[in-house]
């Protein structure tokens, strides 16, 4: 069974974000594996495990020809790993970001596409679906449990009430929560390993897209200000002596809650 | 362009809409003079509420056959719209079906969406979006540049439901076309998850346990509390992610958006992924141990303190009460 992870390459969340002159996210640094999708490669290793083989491959679209966490998903275990990387693709939003990943998994002609439900930084949660739209695949997103058998995929997936079971025949994107299996950390030897694997580098002239659908100008959509929030101002603080909870007694009867 | 037709995605539950979709109507009527709802399932017995509420039309798409919603709803609006009658504008919830939706139509009609928008307004013919960025810290204001119609992907909470006490929507169905190989996932049975008292986003109380719960038979402690105030539970998403609660659970950037008359933090140390979805709360008690917890800034009243300590006074003290 072949699966394809798409996986995103993003500033350092620890470090705070910023914003460079167009408002949107400086990505100019050293980018790092969203921890989002180190569920997906995981969940992607297993299944391909549990199918009895078969490869697991990478798509990423980033800038500046960014292979730092990619490197990090084939240390994992991943066979390679197809990158996205042009200037004709700064400031994309979510549906450019899906007709490029979209082409480039059809390139690689999977059975299953595997993405986290939202990435860390830009977090809109709707590319791997408008990437299911586009390849003509159904999709089920907010998995928590996944497992293939034959043509089939059956998963649970997460719902206001509890969870559904959904099945669906192959190919089909399935995005997942956080915390449906625990990522492997790269052993020494799959670091070594990593180094010699295949990234194949594309741009938007090899994938045959319209420089026009993509970037900025394919964004239809402008932001015209970022401000400051308004700040909440912070209250009474009270140190436990051992009588601090009549004081929320006190607060709660005011608001009329007890 | 200017805005004259909204269409809002209508969920429901249990045969009432959610508040989310109420929410969104009440924002619709004060930006469009028509407002329509796009519904499935049983939407059709919502008829009424959502008319009081400002719908005019529910355009029904009807019975799924137990597939999920994105590909069937999303397919039906977009034939729809290019049949004609398009909207200006498309407000759909943020939620897991909401979110499908989006996603389906955005690709299918080649239009842009706009998500995780916590307000709106009308601008120069348009519509201009207000998102919560940086954990909150910042707030981003966006607009369309093409032709539409405007996909907006709204959190919920963001506005106040009120109803403007008109008629029943007249229901219309909606026609689902082929949706080939795209339209197959379907769902085989549904899972309830036991729960009493108030829903998180719904409840007047909030009372949401964090990492210095220590362990996770301490979240016990939220519940009887959350119960003893007639409130909903909640929970950050440390402990979300060590299986100590559900995600259901969740408050933030990631979670849920609640707007109680009081949060109560118990052991939370306050990042900003968590004060974005509940610093709007009207009062915020919080109990941590760390006077520099940044939970405090946002705190009406902060105690600085053990949660094992203080949370089973605070306990007895109420039921004392009687
Ligand atoms: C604060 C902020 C707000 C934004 N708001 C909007 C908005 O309202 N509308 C909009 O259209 N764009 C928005 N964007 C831009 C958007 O984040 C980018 O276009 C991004 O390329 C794709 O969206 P995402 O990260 O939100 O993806 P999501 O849909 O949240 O990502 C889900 C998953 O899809 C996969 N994926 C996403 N991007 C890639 C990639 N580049 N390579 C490989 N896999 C990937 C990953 O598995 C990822 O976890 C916003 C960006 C920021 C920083
Ligand atoms: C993209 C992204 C999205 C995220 N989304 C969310 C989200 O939706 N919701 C969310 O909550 N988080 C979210 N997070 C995670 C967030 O950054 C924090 O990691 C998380 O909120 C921390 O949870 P916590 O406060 O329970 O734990 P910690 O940060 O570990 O805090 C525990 C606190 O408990 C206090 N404490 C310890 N012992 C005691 C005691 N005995 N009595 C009293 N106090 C005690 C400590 O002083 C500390 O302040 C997100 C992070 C990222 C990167």
């Amino acid at each position: 069974m072949n699966v394809v992870v798409c996986v995103k390459q993003i500033p350092d969340p620890a470090a705070p974000p910023s914003l460079d002159t167009a408002n949107t996210l400086d990505r100019s640094g050293k980018l790092i594996l969203d921890d989002s999708d180190a569920y997906g490669v995981e969940m992607a290793l297993q299944l391909a495990d549990a199918a009895g083989g078969g490869e697991v491959t990478l798509v990423s679209m980033a800038p500046n020809g960014e292979v730092s966490g990619l490197r990090t998903a084939l240390a994992m275990g991943a066979a390679k790993a197809i990158l996205i990387s042009d200037d004709a693709l700064v400031g994309s939003d979510a549906l450019g970001t899906a007709k490029v990943l979209a082409a480039a998994i059809r390139r690689a002609g999977p059975d299953l596409v595997l993405a986290a439900t939202e990435s860390t930084d830009g977090y809109t949660g709707t590319t791997p679906v408008q990437v299911a739209e586009l390849l003509g695949f159904p999709s089920v997103t907010f998995a928590k449990k996944v497992e293939v058998s034959g043509s089939t995929v059956k998963v649970e997936r997460q719902t206001e009430a509890g969870f559904d079971e959904v099945e669906s025949p192959l190919p089909v994107v399935v995005t997942v929560t956080a915390g449906v299996v625990e990522p492997r950390y790269p052993s020494f030897k799959g670091i070594m390993a990593a180094k010699s694997k295949p990234v194949e580098t594309l741009t938007v002239a090899d994938l045959g897209i319209d420089p026009a659908q993509v970037g900025a100008a394919g964004a239809r959509q402008a932001i015209t200000s970022v401000t400051a929030a308004e700040a909440r101002q912070s209250g009474e603080i009270v140190v436990d002596e051992g009588d601090a909870h009549e004081r929320i007694i006190q607060f709660l009867e005011q608001l009329k809650v007890l | 362009m200017a805005i004259e037709k909204i269409w809002v995605l209508a969920e429901s539950a249990d045969g009432k809409p959610t508040t989310t979709t109420l929410e969104l109507l009440t924002a619709a009527r004060s930006l469009a003079g028509t407002v329509e709802a796009v519904g499935w399932g049983e939407v059709a017995s919502c008829a009424a509420t959502l008319g009081e509420y400002g719908a005019t039309t529910l355009h029904d798409v009807g019975d799924l056959a137990g597939s999920l919603p994105g590909v069937p709803v999303a397919a039906a609006m977009a034939q729809a719209i290019r049949a004609g009658g398009a909207p200006d504008a498309v407000l759909i919830p943020a939620t897991y079906d909401g979110r499908d939706v989006a996603g389906r139509l955005s690709a299918r009609l080649d239009r842009p969406v706009l998500t995780n928008v916590v307000g709106l307004t009308a601008a120069d013919g348009g519509l201009e979006t207000e998102h919560a960025i940086f954990g909150g810290a910042q707030v981003a204001k966006a607009r369309f540049t093409g032709e539409g119609p405007g996909l907006f992907v709204i959190r919920a909470k963001s506005f106040a439901a009120e109803a403007s006490g008109g008629g029943a929507a007249a229901v219309s169905p909606l026609d689902v076309p082929d949706t080939g190989t795209s339209g197959g996932a379907t769902v085989l049975a549904r899972h309830a998850e036991e729960r009493s008292g108030p829903k998180l986003d719904e409840a007047e109380v909030v009372v949401s346990g964090g990492r210095g719960l220590g362990e996770k038979d301490q979240y016990a402690m939220i519940e009887e509390l959350a119960g003893l105030l007639e409130g909903a539970p909640g929970a950050s998403r440390a402990i979300v992610d060590a299986g100590w609660v559900p995600y259901a659970y969740q408050v933030g950037q990631t979670g849920k958006t609640v707007k109680p008359t009081v949060y109560l933090a118990c052991g939370i140390s306050g990042a900003t992924q968590h004060l974005v979805g509940m610093k709007g709360s009207k009062n915020i008690v919080a109990i941590n141990k760390d006077q520099d917890a940044p939970i405090f800034s946002v705190a009406d009243l902060g105690v600085v303190g053990d949660v094992h300590k203080v949370v089973p006074k605070l306990i007895e003290a109420i039921k004392a009460r009687g």
